[in-house]
C-alpha cells in the first residue's frame, strides 16, 4: 500500500496501514486471560507490568463505556493496573512496559542518530489519583539511554497524552529480533530510585545511578489499596504529530501479537512413542506462525496422552525440540501417577491432547 | 524479577546433547530452550553467573 506524507506542525508523519509501531495498543488481546497478578506478561498480549519492592498490583482487560471519550473514537478496550495490597516502601516500584524488536524500531524509518528526526508517543490515561506520572522512552543496545516526561492527570478522567521525542547521536538500535527499544509508563516509583540530579525530563541520558530513574513522585499512587491506572490507545509513530489511532482488525492484531505469543487449546497432535522407556512422544508440532525466537513452553492444566481403546495415564510435562517454527517432542518422568514407561514395546502410536481453553493449554512464550 | 527454581537440563536421546532446561518459572513447569535470544534462558544465564541459581545435570 502506498504511503501517504502528512504535514501539520513539526516533522512530517508517515501514514498508512502499519504507522503504528507498538502492538495490541488498543488493548483487544488478553491470549493469557484477562486478569493477572504477575509481575511481568499475564494479562493483555505484549504489555508487560513489571512492580516490586513491597505490594501487589493486579492487571486486567476492561471494557470502555459509551460515555467514555476514547469509546467515542473507536476504542473498546483498555488495560487497569488495581494495587491489591498497598506499600509506600521507598523500593517499590510499578511500570507498563511495551518492548519492541530492535529491527522493527531500525526499519521503522526514524533516523535515531539525528535531532531533526521525530518520533511520537501518544496515549489515553485515567487514574483514581490525580497527579503528575511519567513516560519513558529507552534504548536497549550497546549502552542505554532513557527519555523520560511527566504528565498530570486529574482524578478519573480519561486525558490523551502526548510525547514527541527527537533523535540523538548517542543512541544504538540493532537491526536483529532482540529487544531494542521500550515505551514505558510508571504508576509509581518509590524514592530507592528517584530523585537523583541525573534523572532528566525531556533529553537523552544514560542512567548509572540507583535513583536516576525519575523524578520523585509527588504522588503516593500505590500507597492506597484500590487505586487504579488504566491506558488505551497508545500509538508511537514516527514524525512530530500524534496522528489519529491507527484501528486494526483482530486477525491482524491477532497475527503481529502471535510472533511473540501463542496458546493452544482443545487440540491434539498425533505421535510416535519410540521406545516403551523412553517417557516421551515425537511429534509434529507446528506453529501457526513464524516466532521471534526459539519459545519458551509452558503446559497449563491437564495435557495428556491418549490412544483409542487403551487406557494411558501418562501426562507430559515438558515439550523439547523446539524452534521458531515449532516442535516435535514431550516428555513426562519416568515413574510417578503421571508418568513411568508407554506400552511394552514402543513404536506404538499415541496423541498429546490438550483441554479446553483456557485453564488447560500449552502456551509459547518469545516475548522480550 | 523472573522466580527460577528447580532447574535441571534434558537431553536429546538421539544426540545426547541437552536440549532444553526444565525448571519453574515464578512457580510455574516450563521447558526454556538454550536459545540466547530467549528472554527467559537469557536471565537463566544471568541467574547462573550471579551465582544465584544451578542447573543440575539431566538424569
Amino acid at each position: 500500500m502506498a504511503l501517504i506524507k502528512v504535514k501539520t506542525r513539526g516533522t512530517e508523519n508517515v501514514v498508512g496501514a502499519g504507522k503504528n509501531l507498538i502492538i495490541n495498543g488498543a488493548m483487544t488481546l488478553a491470549q493469557r486471560g484477562t486478569s493477572s497478578t504477575a509481575d511481568g506478561y499475564g494479562s493483555l498480549d505484549r504489555w508487560k507490568m513489571t512492580y516490586g519492592g513491597g505490594g501487589t498490583l493486579t492487571h486486567s482487560q476492561q471494557s470502555l463505556s459509551s460515555s467514555d471519550t476514547p469509546y467515542t473514537l473507536g476504542l473498546r478496550n483498555y488495560m487497569r493496573s488495581t494495587v491489591t495490597t498497598a506499600s509506600s516502601a521507598a523500593g517499590l516500584y510499578a511500570q507498563l512496559e511495551h518492548r519492541i524488536e530492535a529491527s522493527t524500531m531500525a526499519q521503522s524509518g526514524w533516523n535515531y542518530t539525528s535531532s531533526s528526526s521525530e518520533l511520537t508517543l501518544s496515549f489515553w490515561a485515567k487514574s483514581s489519583l490525580a497527579g503528575t506520572y511519567y513516560i519513558q522512552l529507552r534504548t536497549i543496545d550497546t549502552t542505554e539511554y532513557y527519555y523520560s516526561k511527566s504528565f498530570t492527570l486529574a482524578a478519573n478522567t480519561w486525558k490523551k497524552i502526548t510525547c514527541t521525542v527527537a533523535g540523538n547521536s548517542n543512541l544504538v538500535i540493532n537491526n536483529d529480533t532482540g529487544h531494542g527499544f521500550t515505551v514505558l509508563v510508571a504508576p509509581d516509583y518509590g524514592t530507592t530510585y528517584t530523585g537523583h540530579s541525573q534523572a532528566v525530563t525531556g533529553a537523552w541520558y544514560n542512567r548509572t545511578l540507583n535513583a536516576g530513574y525519575f523524578p520523585n513522585y509527588a504522588q503516593d499512587w500505590f500507597g492506597t489499596a484500590g487505586n487504579t491506572f488504566e491506558i488505551t490507545g497508545v500509538q508511537l509513530e514516527v514524525g512530530g504529530n500524534a496522528s489519529d489511532f491507527e484501528h486494526r482488525s483482530f486477525d491482524t492484531e491477532m497475527e503481529k501479537c502471535e510472533r511473540y505469543f501463542q496458546t493452544y487449546s482443545n487440540t491434539l497432535w498425533q505421535g510416535t512413542n519410540e521406545h516403551a522407556a523412553n517417557y516421551s512422544l515425537y511429534l509434529d508440532g507446528y506453529f501457526r506462525k513464524r516466532m521471534r525466537a526459539t519459545p519458551t513452553a509452558t503446559l497449563i492444566g491437564t495435557v495428556a496422552i491418549g490412544r483409542p481403546q487403551v487406557a494411558v495415564s501418562q501426562r507430559p510435562n515438558s515439550i523439547s525440540g523446539l524452534s521458531e517454527e515449532g516442535f516435535f517432542k514431550c516428555n513426562w518422568p519416568s515413574s510417578g501417577t503421571y508418568g513411568g514407561s508407554l506400552g511394552t514395546h514402543g513404536d506404538a502410536y499415541y496423541r498429546m491432547v490438550v483441554g479446553a481453553y483456557p485453564t488447560n493449554r500449552i502456551d509459547f512464550s518469545a516475548e522480550l | 524479577m523472573i522466580t527460577i527454581t528447580d532447574a535441571q537440563y534434558i537431553k536429546d536421546e538421539i544426540t545426547g546433547e541437552n536440549d532444553i532446561i526444565f525448571c519453574k518459572l515464578n512457580g510455574v513447569e516450563s521447558s526454556v530452550p538454550l536459545d540466547v535470544n530467549n528472554s527467559d534462558y537469557a536471565e537463566i544465564l544471568k541467574q547462573v553467573d550471579a551465582g544465584t541459581l544451578t542447573i543440575k545435570d539431566a538424569d
